[in-house]
């Protein structure tokens, strides 16, 4: 099995399962009184150091949640209630229109329910933001805008963008920051503190945790209102018991991470261009979107390091998906999902491209399992997939 | 116990890639099943034929809904076989809703789920399916494909062979249908056997773009009411205005809103709708007695006409209207002339041709005229 989805999920390190067994095993609610409260309180506030050290956080500015879609709920909608509640102009949000859904769909709901308004950032032919044009959406109005969201890296094109200098305008206005970095996390160099933003997301799945564990990091004079009523657990902003042998797991995930970042994700870079460069050579008008990954942003790499995602003209992803699947490859059209429907995807569209133009992408996403012959697997298969997906929709063309 | 069926009911011996379309329905799924017992190397498609499958229809229906597409995905896990939903949203709303507005809009009656069939299952998925390296794409109608022609299913009741009666023989070569030698009722049986939990699952009748089944409301929305009067077929008479004319079908009796009783006391009926001008034309029974038949855009299963003039068993629509006659192909339109007389045929119906004794089909064909 050749597994290039990386970005949807990864293998659960073997470090991590161990940990997490043993947690498991021991009881303990980290907010009851007696020993074993207490020592399952330890065994929690030791993950929140480790993962505050890696990150470049104080302890206290961990929350932990259920994961990257619960944290940018919480930072969205969160900070949006605390702003507009302590001054009820602030009602504008402001982010660009390739967010994942976990951002865009609590800015529409807040938007049809709670009479949010949203401006959407322009973005330039590689999905980036630029910090002149975050500049010019809040001038509009700076005494309006409740926050600016940005993610720190998209998760299908890979491009990455300026988090530190976008921080610096908004804190300029004094607008909480927040953004999701969920892709970045163990490909590009974090420090929460430096970086300048008030809030950030990750999550343990993306870089060998388990999944349903997550963190917001979120500065102490952030305001927020909490999604969850209950226990007052993470400072009474998201309460609910803790789930210790997660968080054990979740910081192994995210200290093995940070501790081999630099070295993996030199290794993520160079299999992605191999594999770029040999699809290029067997499917020659194959175009990769989002940067190109050849210069630096903010010091670091200008594109995730793990991601090549490439459109095959003429092809539908689906199609293609498919195919290699049955080759034993698995990769994703990287688009929404409803019902498993593969739309074209609304990060392609908000850079500008054409319906027809996003049907045919694939995202091939490397991670800490990722081999070389990963790579000349998909080369091996890739030629006779292309021609028998071209013919595919040549027939489908055929027929209109 | 289980079910001999397999082997007799598909009609390759050789083992195929095959691709199932499945709705999410027990008739599919018991399809797909059949097929990998048999040995083919089967994958599992779920057509989408909505932008918005929720919104489509609430709840699990038998097909087009987001709770079908999950019922498809569990029965192919238990098959062990990969599963894909297929966007075919951009081709049933051209293909099937538009002809549909269209065909109403020019006063006639079309049946949408055979244009489903043809251009949809049968043809956008087929030919994908093709291109991408399957031989046969197996569906659950309830039908027999013996030597490339359409057998009647051996539950006369669930019989779907009007409905895929307009393919074309090389659509058919490409076909198979391992229900035909069932029952609904051991179809049942056999996913409750299997465990599939869609054994229970109540079959769909109504139109799946039709969300509440109030076609006439669906009309009047996509289409405006269309209002007009209604005249008497033999005096030419305005007897009355109506609120619209999709609101009637031919051979409709009640709710005419008639203010006088015809002149012989007799019961006055739909005889004719003319959407444009919105006029509803109203006659005596007698008025709406069939004898002769004109079908154009022909399909002969087999892909050669057979040697006519022909005795035939003709069904005029989906359900019933079988009536026996004698059948013509006159500068390639059919040519049906009944034995007895039957009532209310509208332009737009498929009459479907079988032979004599009612078991296979021999052509199809879109009613023009009926007199």
């Amino acid at each position: 099995m050749t597994y290039l989805d990386h970005a949807a999920t990864t293998p659960v390190l073997p470090e991590v399962v161990a940990a997490m067994s043993q947690a498991m095993l021991l009881t303990g609610n980290a907010s009851s009184l007696h020993s074993s409260g207490r020592a399952a309180r330890r065994r929690v506030e030791e993950s929140r150091e480790t993962i505050a050290a890696a990150l470049g956080a104080r302890p206290s500015e961990v929350l932990f949640t259920s994961g990257g879609t619960e944290s940018d709920n919480l930072a969205v909608a969160g900070i949006f209630r605390a702003r507009l509640a302590a001054d009820p102009q602030r009602r504008r949000i402001i982010a660009p229109a390739l967010e994942h859904h976990a951002v865009l769909d609590v800015i529409d709901f807040l938007v049809e329910t709670e009479g949010a308004e949203v401006s959407w950032l322009e973005l330039d032919d590689f999905g980036r933001v630029h910090a002149d044009t975050l500049a010019a959406a809040i001038a509009e109005n700076p005494a309006d805008v409740a926050l600016v969201t940005v993610m720190w890296a998209n998760n299908e094109v890979g491009t990455v963008n300026p988090i530190r200098e976008l921080a610096a305008v908004a804190r300029g206005h004094g607008i909480p920051f927040h953004t999701d970095a969920v892709q970045a996390l163990g490909q590009l160099p974090l420090d929460f503190g430096a970086s300048g933003v008030d809030a950030m997301t990750v999550t343990g799945h993306k870089v060998g945790g388990p999944t349903g564990n997550g963190v917001l990091l979120l500065r102490r004079d952030i305001a927020v209102v909490p999604l969850l009523q209950g226990g007052g657990q993470e400072r009474g902003v998201r309460s609910g018991t803790l789930d210790v042998a997660g968080i054990v797991g979740l910081a192994v995930a995210i200290g093995d991470a940070v501790t081999h970042r630099a070295e993996r994700a030199a290794e993520l870079a160079a299999l992605r261009d191999e594999l770029i460069e040999a699809i290029a050579a067997i499917v020659p008008d194959v175009v990769l979107s989002g940067d190109p990954g050849q210069s630096l942003v903010d010091g670091g790499p200008s594109r995730l390091p793990g991601n090549a995602h490439l459109r095959f003209p003429g092809c539908e992803g689906d199609s293609l998906l498919m195919l290699l699947d049955a080759n034993g490859i698995e990769c994703s059209t990287g688009s929404a999902c409803t019902a498993g429907v593969a739309r074209p995807s609304h990060v392609l569209l908000a850079m500008g491209m054409d319906e027809q133009d996003a049907r045919g992408a694939l995202r091939f996403s490397f991670g800490h399992t990722s081999t070389a012959q990963d790579v000349s697997a998909v080369a091996e298969a890739i030629g006779p997939v292309v021609d028998r997906a071209r013919k595919a929709a040549l027939a489908g063309a055929r027929r209109r | 116990m289980g079910w001999a069926f397999a082997g007799r009911a598909l009609v390759r011996s050789v083992l195929v890639r095959v691709l199932a379309a499945m709705s999410g329905g027990v008739d599919s799924a018991v399809a797909a099943a059949l097929a990998v017992d048999a040995g083919h190397d089967v994958v599992g498609v779920h057509m989408a034929l909505s932008r918005n499958p929720g919104t489509l229809r609430t709840g699990s229906r038998g097909c087009c809904t987001v709770e079908d597409a999950f019922d498809a995905r569990r029965v192919c896990d238990l098959l062990g076989i990969p599963y894909y939903v297929w966007d075919l949203s951009d081709d049933f709303i051209e293909d099937v809703v538009a002809d549909f507005l269209s065909e109403y809009s020019a006063g006639r009656t079309p049946n949408p789920c055979l244009r489903c069939n043809e251009k949809i299952k049968f043809a956008a998925l087929l030919d994908r399916a093709i291109a991408l390296g399957f031989d046969a794409v197996a569906t659950g109608h309830h039908v027999r494909l013996q030597n490339g022609i359409l057998h009647r299913s051996v539950d006369k009741a669930k019989d779907q062979s009007y409905v895929l009666a307009v393919l074309r023989a090389d659509q058919l070569a490409h076909s198979m249908f391992p229900l035909g030698e069932m029952t609904k009722q051991q179809v049942r049986a056999e996913a409750t056997r299997r465990g599939f939990a869609v054994a229970a699952k109540p079959d769909s009748y109504d139109i799946c773009f039709i969300p509440d089944g109030d076609t006439h409301g669906y009309l009047v929305d996509k289409l405006g009411a269309r209002t007009g009067s209604v005249v008497d077929s033999e005096s030419g008479a305005v007897l009355g205005e109506h609120d619209g004319a999709f609101a009637f079908t031919i051979g409709q009796r009640k709710g005419l809103k008639l203010e006088r009783p015809a002149a012989d006391g007799r019961p006055r009926y739909v005889l004719g709708i003319e959407p444009v001008s919105g006029t509803v034309t109203v006659g005596p029974a007698s008025g709406l007695d069939v004898r002769m038949i004109t079908a154009e855009r022909v399909v002969f299963s087999s892909g050669e006409p057979p040697q006519f003039p022909l005795r035939t068993v003709a069904q005029l629509r989906a359900h019933g209207g079988i009536v026996s006659g004698s059948a013509d192909l006159v500068d390639g339109r059919i040519r049906l002339t009944l034995d007895e007389p039957v009532r209310a045929v509208a332009p737009g119906q498929t009459v479907v041709l079988y032979d004599a004794t009612d078991t296979y089909v021999i052509g199809a064909g879109t009613i023009v005229r009926a007199a």
